[in-house]
């Protein structure tokens, strides 16, 4: 990944954040006008954004609407299986050409405004009126329809997934994604089904959701539900993956192998509370689907994809920014097309620890709001960022924070600060 | 039993189930499960299109006890509560062992700071059975909100 310091001087903001990763500056998270330079440095900079799964348009005209950053952006499956991403945004006066959530069969997209009609490229077809009425009106006879339209993406598709990209320097999605790549090969090694979608907004800026996904130091002190079940543990084995540059990350827990794990309570931490047992342990059976001892697998694509392997409950996630405080989470729940239907049930179980309501990501629901409040009067402040040491390598161990601090390093390349 | 006998007793069924949540009491919820029973949180959206996951997932009650466990003992969220506000039962056609019902409903949720938001509306497709003891209880409540968005976190049932 590029990490130079954009040239941009269309957007700006006036700060500056001493060298080094172990801090991180809570202007980060409020600043108006780092959130706008973000949607031209991050989201439409040389990176790879999470736009659909390809699952989900399987067939020639199936479409879906998404978002990169903040821009509204449609995804279709075209002529010979291609799949094409373009701004929903007509290039007359800027209305959104798609009004739809996903569609089928679309042979073309019309603008509800003045009827201005789009391929599935998103290359502009027709102009109402354009030899205007009765002579009269119409455009001029110099406009050209090819010379305008919605900014086009690049697209990439890896395992299922497709990316897009606004900047030409982005590169290959297999380099781009590196080291990270087979994490998710892992995980999306065969056909999968979507099974449900949710929506979380949560209150908070777009970047301490993922801070909080790169956070695997928080996962058994905030979440009671997993330590005191053993799902995860820091004294269960496991490591961060992270790549060459710091954007991406994948966290591994893997099955326990102590009999007994007196850490936590010789620690005296509020998350180990014996008193808690499952009345219903369905939930927490695990059938082995790969050949490693893997538990819990979580890789963050930078900017804002997620893909979760928690147990057999699958999921993708992508963040979307909603202005500096505010985001939504879009869960996709999967599964596998070859399931039987005891592992379909297993992982609508397993579900339950996931999501708004879930188990487990409830907490991570509202820690964020409560880091957007927390420092509302503390943009010259700082959050400490130390756990680790202050590099962002690989570690094995998730008593750390290096996943966050190699966040960091991409964001302030791409940010320029 | 006759319709408007069936009509009270899911009404009343309803008004245990909001009273129990809005109330707090939600260690009681449960009991107004069968044993076997499927309580599912889910959107229109994925209900229409046929797609099973939910935001909660129980098919015993048993997993119901778990989950207000969890809430009360191990999940952290900030101080909130419920307000039901729900409809009159629809009865259908549930067959000799059942009534089926379909019944709207409004959660607002006020937060400890005050602030209040109309959390979730939507619909409960139900199907009441009359359990050992005589008692109609959930056999299944499908619960099928309008909205594919839950704002934060959905920490009480709904």
């Amino acid at each position: 990944m590029d990490v130079a310091p954009t040239q941009s001087v269309s957007a700006g903001f006036d700060h500056s954040w001493a060298p080094g990763l172990t801090r991180v500056p809570y202007w980060v998270y409020h600043d108006p006008d780092v959130a706008r330079a973000e949607q031209a440095r991050i989201f439409q900079g040389p990176v790879w954004n999470y736009l659909c799964l390809e699952v989900e348009i399987p067939n020639h005209g199936d479409y879906r609407t998404t978002f990169v950053g903040s821009m509204p952006v449609v995804v279709v499956r075209g002529e010979a299986g291609l799949i094409h991403a373009f701004e929903n945004r007509c290039a007359h006066r800027g209305a959104l050409i798609c009004l739809e959530n996903e569609g089928t069969a679309a042979k073309d997209f019309h603008c509800v405004y003045h009827a201005w009609r789009y391929d599935l490229q998103g290359n502009l077809q027709s102009v109402a009126f354009r030899r205007g009425v009765n002579g009269e009106g119409g455009m001029p006879d110099d406009f050209e329809m090819a010379a305008i339209g919605p900014r086009k993406l690049r697209v990439a598709t890896f395992c299922g997934l497709v990316f897009g990209t606004l900047s030409d320097a982005t590169p290959p999605i297999e380099e781009f994604l590196g080291a990270i790549g087979p994490r998710i090969r892992r995980v999306l090694h065969k056909p999968v089904e979507v099974i449900g979608r949710f929506t979380q907004p949560l209150p908070n800026n777009w970047k301490l959701y993922i801070e909080n996904v790169k956070d695997t130091y928080h996962a058994s002190l905030l979440h009671l539900f997993f330590t005191t079940f053993r799902i995860t543990r820091l004294t269960q084995g496991g490591g961060t993956t992270v790549s060459e540059d710091g954007g991406h990350h994948a966290s591994a827990t893997l099955a326990p192998t102590q009999a007994v794990d007196t850490a936590y309570r010789d620690a005296g931490i509020r998350s180990d509370d014996e008193t808690v047992r499952l009345t219903d342990t369905s939930m927490l059976e695990v059938r082995e689907e790969w050949d490693d001892p893997i538990r819990l697998q979580i890789v963050a694509v930078f900017p804002t994809l997620i893909v979760q392997q928690i147990h057999n409950c699958l999921a993708v996630r992508q963040v979307v920014p909603r202005g500096v405080d505010a985001m939504d989470l879009h869960w996709t729940y999967i599964g596998y097309a070859d399931d039987s239907p005891e592992m379909r049930t297993l992982r609508l179980k397993q579900s339950n620890l996931v999501g708004p309501a879930g188990f487990v990501s409830m907490e991570d629901g509202c820690v964020g709001g409560f880091v957007q409040r927390g420092t509302d009067a503390a943009e010259e402040e700082a959050g400490v960022v130390m756990m680790g040491g202050s590099g962002f390598g690989t570690q094995s161990t998730r008593a750390t924070e290096t996943a966050i601090r190699g966040f960091w390093n991409v964001w302030r390349g791409l940010m320029g600060v | 039993m006759p319709y408007s006998d069936s009509l009270l007793r899911v009404a009343a069924l309803n008004t245990a189930y909001a009273a129990c949540i809005d109330g707090d009491r939600l260690e009681a919820w449960p009991d107004l499960f069968m044993e076997r029973c499927l309580y599912k949180i889910t959107t229109a959206d994925n209900h229409r299109r046929g797609l099973a996951a939910g935001v909660v997932y129980a098919d015993s009650r048993a997993m119901l006890h778990d989950r207000i466990t969890a809430l009360r003992q191990a999940n952290i969220y900030e101080r909130q509560r419920y307000r039901h506000i729900i409809g009159l039962p629809a009865l259908l056609d549930g067959g000799e062992e059942a009534i089926a019902a379909e019944t709207s409903f409004l959660v607002v949720r006020t937060m400890r700071d005050g602030r209040m938001d109309l959390f979730a509306a939507g619909v409960y497709l139900d199907r009441i059975a009359r359990d050992s003891d005589g008692t109609l209880r959930f056999a299944e409540r499908v619960v099928v909100c309008d909205s594919q968005r839950f704002d934060t976190l959905l920490a009480i049932p709904l």
